[in-house]
Formats: C-alpha cells, sequence, structure tokens
C-alpha cells in the first residue's frame, strides 16, 4: 500500500506558520510569545492568524523587553510550557544575553537536572534586505559558544518547518535563526503534515567531486550561484553542504564531504574573526587533514559592524568572491 | 494615579490659553513654534512621498508628535546633549541637525547620524531605551566637569518595559544628574497598545520609585511642553537632578513605511484627531483668536519651507555614493590586522587598489 503525502508549494515564511499551528494544535504546552506576534501576526507575518486561531493566552504580546520575554520563558519551560519565543530581530536579542547564558543554558546542570528550560528562540537575522541599523547582524558565533544551547538556521521551507517543529520538541533550549532574506525569496514542496528533521545533519544541497563547500542560511544563496558559474566556467565539480544546525555540527557529513573531494571552502556572513568557520577548519583538522589537498579557505564578512544599507552589498560575500576562493583552492 | 498627574495644558483644543496658568510666551514665540513644527511636518510627509518613490529605503514618520519633539527640543540652549531615537528628527532638526543628513539617513548613508560640528546629538538609538544610560552617562560627565549643560534623551511608551529605561532612571536618580527624560506617549509600540505594554495608568509616576521629578503633559500642545521642558532643564542646570516628562501625543500614520497600521487599530481615530487634537492646528486656532494669523503669513512658511526642503533633497540625491572605506574606517582607532588584511583582500577581488 502507498500513501500519497499531501504537499504544498510554500515560502521559509509559511513553513514556520505552518510548524508553529501544527504545535500549538498538538500540544496545548505551547506557546508563542514576543513582541507584536498577536493580533499584527509579527512584522514578518511569522504567526498570522495564530492569536485569531488560539487566542491572547496562547499566542502573547509581550512587552518590550527581551530579557523579560527570555527570562519569564525559562520559568515557564520550568514550570512545564513549552514557550516558543520572539525575538524581532538577533540584532535585538542583546538584552537577553544574560538570560540566556547564565540561565536558560544551565538551569539543567545547576539544579542537577530537576529543571530544564525546553524552549525555543526564533529570531529573523542577516543583511541584505535594507534594515536600518542592527536589524541585519549574523552573530550566530555568540551563541554556538554558549554551551546547553543548540543553534538551528534553516535556509528553506521545507528545512524550516521540521527543524522547527523539531526545536520545539527538543528536551534543551534552541535559538532559532532565521535569514530574513530566505523569507520570500523560494519556495519548496513542503508535506502539509508534522514532520520534523533531526537537528545537527547538514543536507548536501549539490553533490560534487573537486571541493566541498560548507555554508548555511542566506549565504546558501550566493553560494549556490557562484557554483553553478564556476562550473561553466571551469572544468570543476562542487559540493555544497548546508549545515543547518550549527552546534551541534555534523562532524561525519563534513568528514565525509572533505574525505572525498580533498578541499574545502566555508561561507558565512557573519565576521571571519571568531566565527562559526573556525569550527568548521577545526573539525576538518581532526577528521581529514590528511585527505587535504589544498589549504581550508573561507570567505566571511569583516571584521566590521554589519554596516548601513549602503554599503550592505560589499559586505555580503559575493558570487565573485566565494568564486575567486574556489579557484585558488583547485588551482592550489 | 491619573489624579496625581494631570495633564497639563496651555492651549486647548480650541486654541484657548488656560486662565488657570501663567505663561510668559509670547505671540512671536508661538509663531515661531508655529514655524517649526509646520517644517517639521513638511519634511515628514515628504519623506513618506520620497520613500514610497523608492528615493530613499523604509522611513519612519512621526506625523502627529511635532508639538512633543519641537516644544521640547526648542527648550535646549547650544551645548546642551540630545539623544533621539529612530522617530526624533523633528526634535533633531529643531535643535540644528542638517537637514540633508536627516535625509541621508533614510538612504542608509552613516552621515545621517552625524550633525553639524558643536552640536551633541547622538545618532539615532535603534535599539529600545538603550539611550537613556547615555543620557545619564553625559549628564553625569558634565556634572562632574561642573558646567551647566544638560542632557535631554527621547523614548516611547514601549521603552518604558526595557531594562536600560529603569537603569537610567536610577543611575540618573542615585547620582542626581542633570537629565531630562523625555517619554513621547504615542499610545502605540509598533501594534502594542499601552495597556498592553503596562498596567500603570501613566508613564509618569514611574519616576516616583526614583524619587524624581515627573509630570504628564498634553503632547500636542507645543506651549505645555516647552513649558515642562523649560522648567526641567531648568531645574537640572541649577543642580535640582533629574525629571521624568511624559508628553501624551500620538502618531497618525504606521509605526514605519514597512508596518500596517490597519492590522491593529481603526485609523480612523487618526482622522478625527487632524480635526481635534493636532498641534499645528490649534496653534491655528490659538493665533487666529489672537489676531495674529494670516493666510498670507502661513503661504510664505509653507513657500520657505518647500525651498529648503526641495534644496536638501537635491544635496541628498547629489551626494556621493557612500565609498567602500566608509565600511573599514573608524572601526577602531587604527585598524587591526584582520580588518587590515581584509580590506586588501576585498579590493583585489574588486580590481582596485588599496
Ligand atoms: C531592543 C529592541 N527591541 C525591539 C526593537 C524593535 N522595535 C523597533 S520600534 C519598536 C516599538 C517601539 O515602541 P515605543 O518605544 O513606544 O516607540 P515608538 O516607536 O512608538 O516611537 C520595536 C519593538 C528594537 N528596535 N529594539
Amino acid at each position: 500500500m502507498t500513501t500519497t503525502v499531501q504537499t504544498k508549494s510554500m515560502t521559509m515564511i509559511q513553513g514556520i506558520n505552518d510548524a508553529l499551528r501544527i504545535m500549538l494544535e498538538e500540544d496545548e504546552n505551547v506557546l508563542v510569545l514576543g513582541q507584536d506576534v498577536g493580533v499584527n501576526g509579527g512584522v514578518f507575518r511569522a504567526t498570522e492568524g495564530l492569536y485569531n486561531q488560539f487566542g491572547s493566552e496562547r499566542v502573547i504580546d509581550t512587552p518590550l523587553a527581551e530579557s523579560g520575554i527570555i527570562g519569564t520563558s525559562i520559568g515557564m519551560a520550568a514550570n512545564g510550557f513549552r514557550p516558543i519565543a520572539e525575538m524581532q530581530f538577533l540584532g535585538f536579542i542583546y538584552p537577553a544575553f544574560n538570560q540566556i547564558m547564565t540561565h536558560a543554558t544551565r538551569i539543567r546542570q545547576r539544579s542537577m537536572g530537576r529543571y530544564t528550560a525546553p524552549m525555543v528562540i526564533r529570531a529573523p537575522f542577516g543583511a541584505g534586505v535594507r534594515a536600518p541599523e542592527i536589524h541585519s547582524d549574523s552573530v550566530e558565533a555568540l551563541f554556538t559558544h554558549m554551551p546547553g544551547l543548540k543553534v538551528v538556521v534553516p535556509a528553506n521551507a521545507y528545512d524550516a518547518k521540521g527543524l522547527l517543529i523539531a526545536s520545539i520538541e527538543d528536551p534543551d533550549p534552541v535559538l532559532f535563526l532565521e535569514p530574513m532574506r530566505c523569507y520570500r525569496s523560494s519556495r519548496t514542496d513542503v508535506p502539509e503534515e508534522k514532520y520534523t528533521i533531526k537537528l545537527g545533519k547538514a543536507a548536501v544541497r549539490k553533490e560534487g567531486e573537486d571541493i566541498s563547500v560548507f555554508t548555511w542560511g542566506a549565504m546558501t544563496i550566493e553560494t549556490m550561484k557562484a557554483v553553478e558559474e564556476i562550473e561553466k566556467e571551469e572544468n570543476a565539480s562542487c559540493e555544497v553542504i548546508d549545515l543547518r544546525t550549527l552546534y551541534p555540527m555534523d562532524k561525519e557529513a563534513i568528514a565525509a564531504s572533505v574525505q572525498k573531494t580533498g578541499r574545502a571552502l566555508i561561507i558565512h556572513e557573519a565576521p571571519a574573526s571568531g566565527g562559526v568557520s573556525s569550527e568548521v577548519m577545526a573539525v576538518i583538522n581532526d577528521t581529514s587533514f590528511l585527505y587535504l589537498r589544498s589549504p581550508v579557505e573561507r570567505v566571511c564578512g569583516f571584521d566590521t559592524p554589519v554596516p548601513v544599507y549602503s554599503l550592505e552589498n560589499e559586505y555580503i560575500p559575493s558570487p565573485e568572491k566565494i568564486k575567486h576562493a574556489i579557484r585558488r583552492c583547485i588551482n592550489f | 494615579m491619573l489624579d496625581q498627574f494631570p495633564m497639563q495644558q496651555i492651549i486647548n483644543e480650541e486654541g484657548n490659553v488656560n486662565p488657570e496658568v501663567q505663561t510668559d510666551l509670547s505671540i512671536e514665540q508661538i509663531k515661531r513654534f508655529y514655524y517649526l513644527m509646520l517644517r517639521a511636518r513638511m519634511l515628514d510627509k515628504k519623506s513618506v512621498n520620497l520613500q514610497r518613490q523608492g528615493r530613499i529605503g523604509t522611513y519612519v514618520q512621526y506625523e502627529g508628535q511635532e508639538a512633543a519633539q519641537v516644544g521640547s527640543a526648542a527648550a535646549l540652549e547650544e551645548g546642551d546633549w540630545m539623544f533621539p531615537t529612530y522617530r526624533d528628527h523633528a526634535a533633531t532638526l529643531t535643535f540644528g541637525h542638517s537637514m540633508r543628513n536627516l535625509l541621508l539617513n533614510w538612504r542608509g548613508r552613516l552621515e545621517g547620524g552625524l550633525p553639524p560640528e558643536g552640536v551633541n546629538i547622538f545618532p539615532p538609538a535603534i535599539p529600545i531605551a538603550s539611550q537613556l544610560p547615555h543620557a545619564a552617562g553625559t549628564a553625569w560627565a558634565e556634572k562632574k566637569r561642573g558646567t551647566d549643560r544638560v542632557s535631554l534623551v527621547y523614548f516611547g511608551d514601549g521603552a518604558t518595559s526595557e531594562g536600560d529605561f529603569h537603569e537610567g532612571l536610577n543611575f540618573a536618580s542615585v547620582f542626581q544628574v542633570p537629565a531630562v527624560f523625555f517619554n513621547q506617549n504615542n499610545g502605540y509600540a509598533i501594534s502594542v497598545p499601552m495597556k498592553k505594554q503596562m498596567h500603570a495608568k501613566t508613564i509618569a509616576q514611574k519616576g516616583l520609585g526614583y524619587d524624581m521629578e515627573c509630570a504628564r503633559v498634553d503632547g500636542n500642545d507645543v506651549a505645555a511642553v516647552y513649558t515642562a521642558v523649560k522648567e526641567a532643564v531648568q531645574r537640572a542646570r541649577s543642580g535640582g537632578g533629574p525629571t521624568l516628562l511624559e508628553a501624551v501625543t500620538w502618531r497618525y500614520g504606521a509605526h514605519t513605511t514597512a508596518d500596517d497600521p490597519t492590522k491593529y487599530r481603526d485609523q480612523s481615530e487618526s482622522d478625527k484627531r487632524r480635526e481635534t487634537t493636532d498641534p499645528l492646528l490649534r496653534l491655528e486656532r490659538y493665533l487666529k483668536l489672537e489676531e495674529a494669523w494670516t493666510d498670507a503669513w502661513a503661504s510664505s512658511l509653507e513657500e520657505e519651507i518647500n525651498d529648503e526642503i526641495e534644496k536638501a533633497i537635491e544635496e541628498m540625491e547629489n551626494y556621493p555614493e557612500a565609498d567602500i572605506s566608509q565600511l573599514f574606517d573608524h572601526v577602531y582607532d587604527v585598524p587591526t590586522w584582520t580588518v587590515q588584511e581584509q580590506i586588501e583582500e576585498h579590493l583585489a577581488v574588486k580590481g582596485r587598489k588599496a
């Protein structure tokens, strides 16, 4: 007997909305809270329709206070609820830094497992939408450096839905980063029913033989473009891997790919120094050093604040720069 | 609390002066306020149009809040400090910011945050309430140095929920610094109305916990705003410590040009207010009652302002493109080697020399 899975073509924002709806329907302990998530449906419409369907006790417009949102979510999570807290933009999460770093991440250990904080923090992030200052920060590395927290970054509707549901069901706190540039940039066929994608698993976006290109989030867009172009321009075949979870990282996928191609390039929008690329390099070093045929390279944002929007196109790693780095690796 | 903090008013909606208040504001001053508010409003309306035409990016409008911003800014003296948010360009314009630069801000240009030399205005704060401790800090520095300069800081009703609001007020109170915390209560933080933001009935009362002078004024009455801020500024200058002021006002339009207010409120409230509580209409009524209004005067102002705005737009549009160097300049006093290498690599790929 075959069962056909009903699918629907969705943008990433719709995939996120769908995941939230499914989880609110399934588990009465799931709550959505944040600034403008209720009546307004979220500034990006991620929570559109949820307030009307589930009411103000479950889809909650909070006061304008990130520390308060995360701090109370920790309390609710420790006391039986499953809060999904929205930060309006990742660049505004900083007031909550203390609550995440000193409590969400460690309440499990500090209480020897008695209290836990199974909660999801959703946050749009990244440059390229001509947003005002601070709205465009890519600071995932601040959070991959927080033991006790998991960090997830989808890049399309299918992954967003499956990873968000998995994050909500995860027993630990998860930071779920949503690249704004991917919200409506493409559509994918998404099953209408519930499904999960295991956290910590990368996805091979494109198979190839000569170089492994690792990236995530909105940089999958530039990376795919660069790879498509260079495969026409040079006699090269590139493998593109979307890490999807930045902590814990998919060590097996990284190793398998680098051991096949012998070359590696990492692309991220965040500043290079201290960026997650360093961790990918460490994994490559630990697992695949003797397979390398060229030095591992990275193309990243600069060690500068994300600029005001007149300069953001200069800031975001361009397909040109990615191609340049690929050539350098291949012709080493 | 509403009784404890009555809304102070000098000129009411009909344009009549409250007989119970002593005011030494002259007709000339009121006419000056009218001009400044008209200037602010015309720039705002024009900016919304520029955004619609794609000539500037996302824009934050303040229409309806002109009395609060102009009245407060006009109470400052040269050398004082101003800390605006993203919505306070009527205040910064009044305090001497350049119109061209204010427009450049909405083109995603760093120059947008840069006031003329000698004018102490911080770049507009984007993270809500983060500017309050800064204002307490500059005021504290002036106090330590023994000057009589004050700091004036703007923030919205939503900002009162952030920790920085409370920390800023507390520091100002503990160290008795010359700061004025000027709240524009426009009723909404994006979609969230005041009653969801706080259980308190007023924002002014939040100063009580810090034993701070606090008051609530009609934020659409420029005379009341000016008078209250002037008093707070004088108290601060003379060593009397900080003040929290709540100016009750209303934003007519959307939160920003990227927002759709019909999702969360009935915009007919704005239409109604344009005919009743409007800050410019009120002065027009007042000046007519005082027989100090002529249509010729009003239209000459409009013409003058229009010319100024057109000129600023031209300057904004002819302003040279942002150079890549702005990405790297001023991040550090001396660029680190990582930044230096990144510049070189970037320019090499683009085929340009560093
Ligand atoms: C720390 C922080 N969180 C969230 C935001 C997103 N945001 C921008 S404006 C705004 C509402 C601010 O409301 P209010 O303080 O009342 O000022 P208003 O915009 O009405 O002038 C929000 C939530 C932000 N800029 N900073």
